[in-house]
C-alpha cells in the first residue's frame, strides 16, 4: 500500500519536475517563457498521435520531443529576434497551443493508447518496500532524476552553465564580453520546449496513456510556479515537484476517506502547501538574490 | 612622447578614419588615433564627444560604419570582444561589465577564452592580485563588493589575458583619491612593463600626471593631439570643451544669524542588511546660506545616511530630523518635499530617475505632490503642457543636451542627464537639498555647471548638504566640511581650516577595514 502510494506520487510529480526543470534553464537565461502549459499539451497530443500511429510509445515521446522545441522556437523567434513582449508571447503561445492540440487530437479523443511498460530490473525490482519505487518505474521517471542532476550539474559545474547564468544576470554585459546573449537564449528557450513537450508526452503515455483535450489541466503553470518558489534551484524544484505530488496524491486519498472537509479546500491544498513550503525555504534574502536570474524577462537589443 | 616613437618604429595601434553613425548622429567621426608601445595615451572629452563609442569599436563590441585599424602594423577587423582579446586588447569597462550575482572568479571565467578550471583561475588571479598590489578575494560574490574592488576584478581579469593594450574607461570616478593612486601605481608599472594603456578620462589632473599623450576628441570628432604635460589643467579642459571652462565661484557666505534649515540630532540606524552600515549617533545642524560637504571613502555610511534624510528610510522619533524646525523624523519622503526640501541621489538611472521614462514624466514622478496645482489638473488629470513647459525650462536653465524633443531618460549622457536631475529640484527653489555625489562621471562643463548652480541656491538662502567622494570638489563648493567614517560623522570644520592631510586622517581608520579584506583573498 505504501510503496504503491509513493509511486503514483513519483507519477505525479515527475511531468511537473520535467517541466520545471526545463524552464529553469529558460529563466536562469533570463527568458521568461510563460508558454509551458502550451508546449506540453502540444507535447501531449504528438506523443499521443505518433504512439497510436506507430505503436511504439518511444517513438511518441521523441515526437513530443522535437515538436515541444519546434514550438518553443517560434516564441524564440517572436521575443528575441523580433524583441516582442514575453509575457505577452508566452500567453499567445499557451492558448494557441491548447486550441492546436485541441484540433489536432479531435481524432484522437477515445482511442485506446499506447502505455509506455516499466523498467523492472530483474530481481532489483523484487526487492520488498523500494524494489519498485526504485528499479521499477516507467523509464521517464529515471530520465526526469537525470535531467534534475543534470541541469544542476550543468548550470554550477560547466562553463557554459556559468555562461547561461551571467546572460540571465547581465545580458549588457555578457554582450559586452562578447557573448552571444541571443544564440545562447535560442538554446535555452530550446531546451525549456523539449522539456516541456517531454512532461507532455509523459502525461499521454504513461499518466494517462489516451488523449482528452486539454489534459495538461494547468500543470504547466504549477511547473512555472515551482520554478520561481523554489528559487531558480533545480533541488529545490524537486523537491517542490514531490510535495505537490505527495499532497495531491494524499488528499486524494483522504477525499476518499471521507474526511469532513470540503473537497475543494483539499484540492487546493497542494498549491497551498506547495506555496507556503518553498517560500519559507526561499526566505533567506541573500540567497535568492543571488539565484534570481536579474534580466528575467527584459527585452535584449545588442547594439552593433 | 617622441621617445616611445623613436624606439619602434611600427606603432602598437593605429586607427584611420574611423567613422560611427548612430540614425541622425555621427558618434565617431573620420578618427585618427595611433598608440605607441609602453605608451599611455589619453583619450580625452566631454561626455558625449565620442569616447566610448571609439573604444567600444576597437574593443568589437561595435561595428565601424568605415574606418581602418592596424594592429602592430597590419590591418585587421575586429567584429567581437572574444577577437580583440585574442588580438591581446583588453578592456576595463566604465561601468563594469560585471555580474553581480557571480564570484570574482567566475566573473574572471567568464572572459577567458580557452577553458581554464576556476580553481587555477582563483589561483592565477591571487597571484596577479598580490603582484599588483590589488587585494581581491576570487571567491567573494561582486554584489557584495564595492566599486574599488569591482574595479580591481576587471582590472585583474583583463591582465588575465595577457593584453599588450588596455583600455581602460573612465577608471578613477568611482574610486577615492587612494584608490585612484593605487590605480595610478599598478598603470605605472605595466607601462614599464611594456604594455600600452588606452586612458580615458575627463580628470585633467590625473591625465597630467599619468599620460605620455592625448588625443581630444569634441562632438565625434579629433580635435588635437597634445602632450598633457605641456599643458595647463585649463588649455586641456579648452581643447575639450572648445571654450573657457570657468570654474565655480563662491562669494562669502553670510550665515552667522542665519536661520537654521536643517538639524539632526542623534541619527542612528541598525544596519539595513549584512553588507550596509550602521549610522552612529550623527549630530548636524545647517543654516540658510551654506554649502556642507561631507567627504568619505565610499561605503562608509554616506548612502544610509542619505535614506535616512531623505525619508526612504524613516526614523522611530519625529524629532531626529528637523526641515525648517518641523520635526519630520516619521514622514516620508514626500511629505518631507513639502516642507521643502530636495533630494538628488547618488544614482542617476533607477533611483534619481526612471530610465525607461520621458524626461517630462521622471519631472511629474519627482513633483506632483509638491507641485500639485502646477502638474495636475481636475480628477488628478495630468498637464502636460505645464509639464512641458517645466521640462523645457530646465533643460534650457542647466544647458542639457539631448536627441529629442522629450528623450527617454536613459538615453541621455550621465552627464546631461544628471544636470536634469538637479535642475528639476532646484527649479523647486528648495530650501534644504542633499545631494549624493552631484558629479559623478560627469564631465567637466557640466560639473562646473552643476556646482555653480548649489552654490548659487546656497547664496540665495539655502541649505546645500553635498556628499561627495571627489574631494577638490568639495574644497570648491563647501563653506564648511565634514567627514564620515564607519558611519560616524566627524564635527564640521571651515574648508578653510580642512587640509587635505587633515581630510584623509579623518577618513582613515578605514584602512584596518580594507586590510583585513584583503588578507582573506
Amino acid at each position: 500500500m505504501f510503496e504503491a502510494i509513493v509511486i503514483t506520487i513519483a507519477t505525479a510529480a515527475t511531468p511537473l519536475l520535467i517541466a520545471a526543470m526545463g524552464e529553469l534553464v529558460v529563466e536562469r537565461s533570463g527568458v521568461l517563457n510563460l508558454g509551458v502549459e502550451g508546449m506540453m499539451i502540444m507535447g501531449a497530443v504528438t506523443g499521443f498521435s505518433v504512439a497510436y500511429m506507430t505503436g511504439s510509445p518511444w517513438l511518441g515521446v521523441l515526437a513530443a520531443i522535437v515538436v515541444g522545441a519546434l514550438f518553443s522556437l517560434l516564441f524564440g523567434f517572436l521575443t528575441l529576434t523580433l524583441v516582442t513582449n514575453q509575457v505577452a508571447t508566452g500567453l499567445a503561445l499557451t492558448l494557441l497551443g491548447l486550441g492546436l492540440s485541441g484540433m489536432i487530437g479531435e481524432s484522437f479523443v477515445g482511442l485506446p493508447g499506447v502505455k509506455m511498460g516499466t523498467v523492472n530490473v530483474p530481481y532489483l525490482s523484487e526487492l520488498p518496500y523500494v524494489g519498485r519505487l526504485l528499479f521499477g518505474q516507467d523509464p521517464i521517471f529515471y530520465i526526469s532524476i537525470a535531467l534534475t542532476i543534470g541541469v544542476s550539474w550543468f548550470l554550477f559545474y560547466t562553463k557554459a552553465g556559468l555562461t547561461l547564468r551571467s546572460v540571465g544576470d547581465n545580458h549588457a554585459s555578457a554582450h559586452a564580453l562578447g557573448i552571444r546573449v541571443i544564440a545562447i537564449r535560442y538554446m535555452a528557450i530550446m531546451f525549456g520546449g523539449a522539456c516541456a513537450g517531454l512532461a507532455g508526452g509523459y502525461l499521454a503515455l504513461v499518466y494517462v496513456p489516451q488523449w482528452v483535450e486539454g489534459m495538461s489541466a494547468g500543470r504547466g503553470w504549477i511547473a512555472l510556479a515551482l520554478v520561481v518558489f523554489a528559487s531558480w534551484r533545480p533541488g529545490r524544484v524537486l523537491a517542490g515537484a514531490y510535495l505537490f505530488g505527495a499532497v495531491s496524491i494524499g488528499q486524494l486519498h483522504a477525499q476518499a476517506l471521507g474526511w469532513p472537509i470540503p473537497s475543494q479546500l483539499l484540492s487546493a491544498l497542494p498549491y497551498l502547501a506547495t506555496i507556503i513550503v518553498l517560500v519559507l525555504i526561499s526566505r533567506n534574502k541573500r540567497l535568492t538574490m543571488v539565484n534570481t536570474p536579474a534580466s528575467l524577462g527584459q527585452p535584449f537589443v545588442p547594439d552593433r | 612622447m617622441s621617445q616611445t616613437r623613436a624606439v619602434d618604429g611600427t606603432p602598437l595601434l593605429e586607427v584611420k578614419g574611423l567613422t560611427k553613425v548612430f540614425g541622425q548622429l555621427k558618434a565617431c567621426d573620420s578618427i585618427d588615433l595611433t598608440i605607441g608601445k609602453g605608451e599611455i595615451h589619453a583619450l580625452l572629452g566631454e561626455n558625449g564627444a565620442g569616447k566610448s563609442t571609439l573604444v567600444k569599436m576597437l574593443f568589437g563590441s561595435l561595428e565601424p560604419a568605415s574606418g581602418e585599424i592596424f594592429w602592430n602594423g597590419q590591418g585587421v577587423t575586429i567584429s567581437n570582444p572574444g577577437q580583440a582579446r585574442k588580438l591581446g586588447i583588453g578592456m576595463v569597462f566604465q561601468h563594469f561589465s560585471l555580474f553581480e550575482a557571480l564570484t570574482a572568479a567566475e566573473n574572471i571565467m567568464l572572459s577567458l577564452d580557452d577553458d581554464t578550471s576556476i580553481l587555477a583561475i582563483a589561483e592565477k588571479a591571487h597571484g596577479l592580485s598580490k603582484a599588483y598590489g590589488l587585494p581581491l578575494d576570487p571567491f567573494a560574490l561582486v554584489g557584495d563588493l564595492s566599486v574599488g574592488e569591482r574595479q580591481r576584478i576587471e582590472i585583474i581579469r583583463c591582465l588575465l589575458q595577457e593584453p599588450e593594450l588596455i583600455i581602460l574607461d573612465e577608471p578613477t570616478s568611482v574610486l577615492t583619491p587612494q584608490e585612484a593612486d593605487k590605480l595610478f601605481e599598478t598603470l605605472e608599472r605595466l607601462r614599464s612593463e611594456g604594455k600600452s594603456i588606452l586612458y580615458i578620462s575627463h580628470r585633467l589632473e590625473e591625465v597630467k600626471r599619468l599620460c605620455d599623450r592625448a588625443t581630444v576628441l569634441r562632438h565625434g570628432k579629433v580635435v588635437g593631439h597634445c602632450d598633457p604635460r605641456q599643458e595647463t589643467a585649463a588649455s586641456l579642459a579648452r581643447m575639450m570643451v572648445g571654450s573657457e571652462v570657468i570654474t565655480a565661484t563662491r562669494p562669502p557666505a553670510a550665515i552667522a544669524d542665519a536661520t537654521e534649515l536643517l538639524s539632526i540630532c542623534g541619527l542612528s540606524r541598525k544596519p539595513a542588511g549584512p553588507f550596509s552600515v550602521a549610522l552612529k549617533n550623527i549630530w548636524l545642524t545647517m543654516k540658510a546660506g551654506e554649502v556642507l560637504g561631507i567627504a568619505g571613502v565610499a561605503g562608509n555610511g554616506q548612502g544610509e545616511f542619505f535614506e535616512a534624510i531623505s525619508g526612504e528610510v524613516t526614523q522611530e522619533s519625529p524629532d531626529v530630523i528637523r526641515i525648517r524646525g518641523n520635526p519630520v523624523g516619521k514622514l516620508g519622503i514626500s511629505e518631507r518635499r513639502l516642507m521643502g526640501a530636495a533630494f538628488v541621489p547618488e544614482e542617476r538611472l533607477g533611483h534619481g530617475a526612471a530610465p525607461r521614462m520621458k524626461l517630462s514624466e521622471n519631472l511629474l514622478l519627482s513633483r506632483f505632490k509638491t507641485d500639485t496645482k502646477a502638474f495636475l489638473g481636475k480628477f488628478g488629470m495630468v498637464r502636460t503642457s505645464a509639464i512641458a513647459e517645466a521640462s523645457k525650462r530646465i533643460v534650457s536653465e542647466m544647458d542639457v543636451r539631448k536627441s529629442a524633443e522629450d528623450p527617454e531618460a536613459a538615453s541621455l549622457s550621465g552627464g546631461n542627464l544628471q544636470k536634469f536631475i538637479i535642475g528639476r529640484e532646484l527649479d523647486r527653489q528648495p530650501s534644504v537639498i542633499i545631494v549624493n555625489q552631484p558629479t559623478w562621471g560627469v564631465d567637466a562643463g557640466a560639473a562646473a555647471r552643476i556646482r555653480q548652480a548649489l552654490i548659487d541656491l546656497a547664496r540665495g538662502g539655502s541649505a546645500v548638504l553635498v556628499i561627495s567622494q571627489d574631494l577638490d570638489e568639495l574644497f570648491e563648493v563647501s563653506d564648511r566640511i565634514a567627514v564620515m567614517h564607519d558611519g560616524q560623522l566627524s564635527s564640521p570644520l571651515p574648508a578653510a581650516e580642512m587640509t587635505l592631510e587633515r581630510i584623509g586622517l579623518l577618513m582613515g581608520g578605514s584602512q584596518t577595514a580594507t586590510e583585513s579584506k584583503g588578507d582573506a583573498a
